[in-house]
């Protein structure tokens, strides 16, 4: 019986291309977090972001917006010649 | 280290660039861009965002106000972080487009605007050319950081800088007119020099760190240190200050000038954006690490009085480390100067294209047609002598500033001053971007009234022109003026837009903008005739702009698409547009349209052209509602020809009937005829039969010609062309003669007349004989045909009104009525023909005179016996009032 899923893995079909479009979901969503990373901390609590705290703050969370979307983009660049439109 | 010692260096760091830039220009020439066109470079070319305020003036922002530098960095990290989207489109678009300018594209969207494109541009000179002069000023300012009090700034340092910068901006930056507008000298050198710029800051800020402080650890001690000083006021962050900081450089690093120029035109395609989306940031952090440590341990060791703004170069020079003094300088320096070029370049760039051109060619416009196709213009010489004059113009109003000024302003309020301005570019971009109901008036509505705040509230300010506007108490005035500005902008750019329609080439660009659609794919207008003479002039314009080479390629390639031989292709609209295109990357969208619009009679589409085509599909629609109206009517035609046709079925089958008659008739009397013939031919025959058999024959001649005549007389009355002898006469005297006709029918039954002869004396104008052929008719059918044994003729005669009636009556039993109309028929007999002796003409003979006559016969029912009334007009012109006899 070839075609039925094995118990633990759920089937799921064309998994590349689901991939992609979650790609680029996570590319819209990582400004606006990054946005948010950045704005929100200084509107609650400004004293505590002003001084060393802040600095370590900021540079982590810059930090892991470089790494971040240089992870992604490269797995955009890499997928963009696969498929050319594919919204979902 | 001594002042001629600085200015070797400068020059040999200078030449090192020149070469570079040469080198590459070469290579690119050669086609071999692989240097040029890689993400490496691109990346490093965006640096030029890190200008002498990095270097020097991120220092004094971070003494006094602490964290705050960071939105300088973190709103251009945010937008690049969202590159793939945002970013890549831009690029797509403004290079399908062939943009030159932030202008140009702004322009080019809102349909090929100059005048829109000339009032950005103003706005974008307002705001950069100070920031040139601030170039200008640091490293003069730098150079003084070396000074020591023998030393005396030379006089004219500035000016010597700025004509050694225009140089370099004219020799790699308007070397030839590209149709790409691309620069690849001077982007290989401000990419290098951005590799400068980070290791000479790196090495400093490594320094600092691990050399005059005691690690990572120390520093972030000496940072929180801050927090009890005095000065934690200060650098205590306010959120709304925070936010539209880091709002406004975002904008910023997509609409400055030389941003735009490094991001958008100089990309080689839209992919570079992967990899620049986090190597910017990169760059930047890296540029942004040691900026804090250096403030603090700078202001430690260095105390209050020292000037912030100089920390990077007193530093090492205060702790005698005379040749990282000297990296950390040519750092700035490299940083100034790359700015200042790039800057030049873009500003000149817009200058050239939205002023100085467009005016050249509306005085040049010629006079005459023969002489639109600028045969005797040279366009690229004025174009690039254009482009030079705008970079001098540029530098040296950077200067002039710097002068006027006296240096006095602090650095980093200027910077941030120059954001406000170029961020009012917002609305318009983002809306012309992502909004097809963005439009021209909207863009200037919004532009005017952001620029407007800016100037009064910020800019003119900032240089002590005037005094601030007051703003809300408790409020940051930066802060609120950022978002003041930018609110109205927005807020008036969407009311407009949403009041006011575009034109027809805007809606195109519109459509091509938003739905990043090749504008190709839009319209399709055919080609207009007179299509050689004028392909001719285009190229001939074409190669005064790019050359010979370039232009012929194009136009061969162009005309291989079209299927044609030689260098000549049709202008089409689609030829047209792809080759406004090319041209904008040289002279600008606007103007490029313009020279086509010249030199072709029209772009890629105007109004007369849409208007051509609709009034084509109305025309079509005219012919499809005329050909439906004929169609109607030919339905109507064949209809009416089909009754006809029926009717004269009809007819013909009536005249199938009656000749059947006819001959019916004339066989009878023939008959007999031959027979007794015959008969009188036999050889023994009495005396008697003979006579009896002659006399038969006669009377069956007399018979068969009566038939004839009658025949005869009906065609005639019945073609109407009987002819008529109108007179007077008495009615009595007619009836009377009547009567006396009609005696020689003899029945053997008794026959009375019954007359009221004085009411019979009535003058009658009409034909006498033919009524009397009438009054006969009816006489002898009552004498042969009235069943009763003692007939009696009833003849009444009245006038009525302008007629005279006058009636048979018999007394016999009439005709029934199913017969009563059917007796006017021809051959129409009641009983058995043989006893009539008639043809069964005499009625329908009568019905035709009658008609012929004016009046009628009727038959009278109801009246006993067999009836019928003779109306005849008393005079034959019904207009004149008839006489009572």
């Amino acid at each position: 019986m070839p075609l039925e899923p094995r118990p633990d893995r759920p089937l799921f079909l064309e998994r590349a291309a689901y991939r992609r479009r979650r790609l680029r979901d996570a590319a819209r969503v990582l400004p606006a977090v990054s946005l948010l990373l950045c704005v929100v901390p200084v509107i609650w609590t400004p004293k505590a972001m002003s001084f060393a705290g802040g600095a370590i703050w900021f540079f982590a969370v810059w930090l892991a917006i470089v790494v971040l979307s240089g992870v992604l983009h490269l797995a955009l660049g890499r997928q963009r010649g696969a498929e050319r439109s594919d919204e979902l | 280290m001594s002042f001629d010692g600085l200015v070797f260096a400068c020059l040999v760091y200078v030449a090192a660039m020149f070469l570079i830039a040469w080198a590459a220009d070469r290579a690119a020439e050669r086609g071999r861009t692989g240097w040029t066109g890689s993400p490496l470079v691109y990346t490093l070319s965006l640096s030029v965002y890190c200008t002498a305020w990095t270097f020097y003036g991120a220092v004094g922002y971070a003494d006094r106000a602490g964290l705050e530098f960071l939105t300088i960095y973190l709103g251009p990290t945010i937008v690049f972080a969202g590159g793939w989207w945002g970013l890549r489109k831009l690029i797509r678009v403004a290079r399908m487009h062939r943009v030159s300018s932030a202008a140009d594209l702004i322009s080019a969207r809102y349909g090929k605007s100059n005048p829109l494109a000339a009032f950005v541009t103003l706005l974008l000179a307002i705001a950069g050319m100070p920031y040139i002069g601030l170039q200008l000023q640091s490293i003069t300012v730098s150079f003084g950081a070396f000074a020591s009090d023998s030393d005396a700034l030379p006089a004219g340092l500035s000016f010597w800088l700025a004509a050694g910068l225009a140089l370099f901006a004219i020799l790699f930056g308007t070397r030839n007119l590209a149709a790409d507008e691309r620069h690849h000298g001077v982007v290989m050198a401000i990419a290098l020099e951005a590799v400068v710029k980070l290791l000479a800051f790196l090495v400093l800020g490594a320094w600092v760190v691990w050399g005059l402080a005691d690690g990572p650890g120390d520093v972030l001690a000496r940072i929180a240190s801050v927090a009890e000083s005095p000065k934690a006021e200060g650098w205590t962050l306010k959120p709304d200050r925070w936010a539209t900081l880091i709002f406004v450089s975002g904008v910023a690093i997509v609409t400055l000038p030389r941003m735009f120029q490094v991001l958008v035109v100089e990309a080689t395609d839209e992919n570079a954006i992967t990899s620049a989306a986090w190597a910017f940031p990169a760059y930047l952090l890296a540029m942004s690490l040691f900026v804090l440590p250096i403030a603090v341990v700078g202001r430690q060791i260095l105390g209050p009085e020292a000037d912030p703004d100089l920390y990077v170069l007193s530093l090492p020079l205060s702790q005698g480390q005379d040749g990282l003094a000297l990296l950390v300088f040519l750092g700035g320096f490299s940083a100034a100067t790359s700015m200042v070029v790039i800057a030049s370049i873009a500003l000149a760039t817009m200058i050239s294209n939205h002023w100085i051109v467009p005016v050249w060619l509306h005085l040049r416009r010629p006079e005459t047609p023969e002489a639109r196709n600028m045969d005797g213009v040279d366009l690229r010489g004025p174009v690039l002598i254009a482009r030079r004059a705008a970079i001098v113009m540029v530098l040296a109003g950077g200067a002039l500033y710097q002068q006027l000024s006296g240096g006095g302003a602090a650095l980093a309020a200027m910077g941030t001053v120059a954001f406000i301005g170029v961020a009012q570019m917002l609305p318009a971009m983002l809306g012309g971007l992502l909004w097809r109901g963005g439009t021209r008036i909207a863009a200037y509505g919004g532009l005017a009234s952001g620029g407007a705040i800016w100037l009064a509230a910020v800019f003119l300010p900032s240089l002590g022109l005037i005094a601030a506007p007051p703003v809300p108490p408790g409020v940051d005035p930066q802060a609120f003026w950022i978002f003041t500005s930018l609110a109205v902008n927005a807020a008036i750019y969407i009311a407009l837009s949403l009041l006011t329609i575009p034109g027809p080439n805007e809606r195109l660009q519109g459509l091509s903008f938003v739905n990043a659609l090749t504008p190709d794919h839009t319209l399709d207008v055919p080609a207009r005739p007179g299509g050689a003479a004028r392909a001719e002039a285009l190229l001939t314009m074409a190669r005064r702009i790019w050359g010979g080479d370039e232009a012929l390629r194009f136009f061969r390639a162009e005309a291989e698409k079209q299927g044609k031989t030689g260098f000549l292709p049709d202008p089409s609209a689609g030829f047209l547009a792809r080759l406004e295109r090319r041209l904008a990357g040289s002279v600008g969208t606007a103007t490029a349209h313009t020279m086509v619009a010249q030199v072709a009679g029209s772009g890629s589409t105007t109004v007369a052209d849409l208007i051509n085509l609709a009034g084509e599909a109305q025309r079509a629609k005219d012919r499809a509602h005329q050909l439906m109206g004929d169609q109607e009517e030919l339905a109507r035609t064949a209809r009416r020809l089909q009754e006809a046709n029926e009717h004269l079925t009809a007819l013909s089958v009536q005249k199938d009937a009656f000749l059947g008659q006819i001959s019916h008739e004339l066989r009878t009397p023939m008959t007999s005829v031959r027979a007794f013939s015959e008969l009188l031919m036999m050889p023994a025959l009495s005396d008697e039969d003979r006579t009896r058999f002659a006399a038969i024959i006669h009377d069956e001649s007399k018979r068969l010609t009566r038939l004839l005549d009658d025949l005869l007389d009906l065609s005639v009355l019945e073609s109407g062309r009987a002819q008529l002898n109108m007179g007077l006469v008495n009615l009595h005297d007619l009836i009377d003669r009547a009567l006396t006709s009609s005696g020689a029918v003899r029945t053997g039954r008794a026959f009375t007349v019954d007359r009221d002869a004085p009411s019979e004396h009535i003058a009658i104008f009409t034909d006498a004989d033919r009524l009397l052929q009438v009054f006969i008719n009816l006489i002898t059918n009552a004498r042969k045909y009235c069943d009763a044994p003692n007939t009696v003729l009833n003849i009444r005669a009245r006038q009525k009104g302008r007629a005279v009636e006058v009636d048979f009556i018999d007394n016999g039993s009439g005709i029934e009525t199913e017969k009563q109309l059917l007796v006017f028929e021809k051959f129409a007999r009641l009983n058995d023909p043989a006893r009539a002796g008639g043809a069964g003409l005499g009625l329908a003979i009568c019905r035709e005179i009658m008609t012929a006559l004016g009046g009628s016969i009727t038959y009278l029912p109801g009246q006993g016996g067999a009836a019928f009334r003779v109306i005849v007009p008393a005079r034959p012109n019904a207009g004149q009032p008839g006489a009572a006899a």
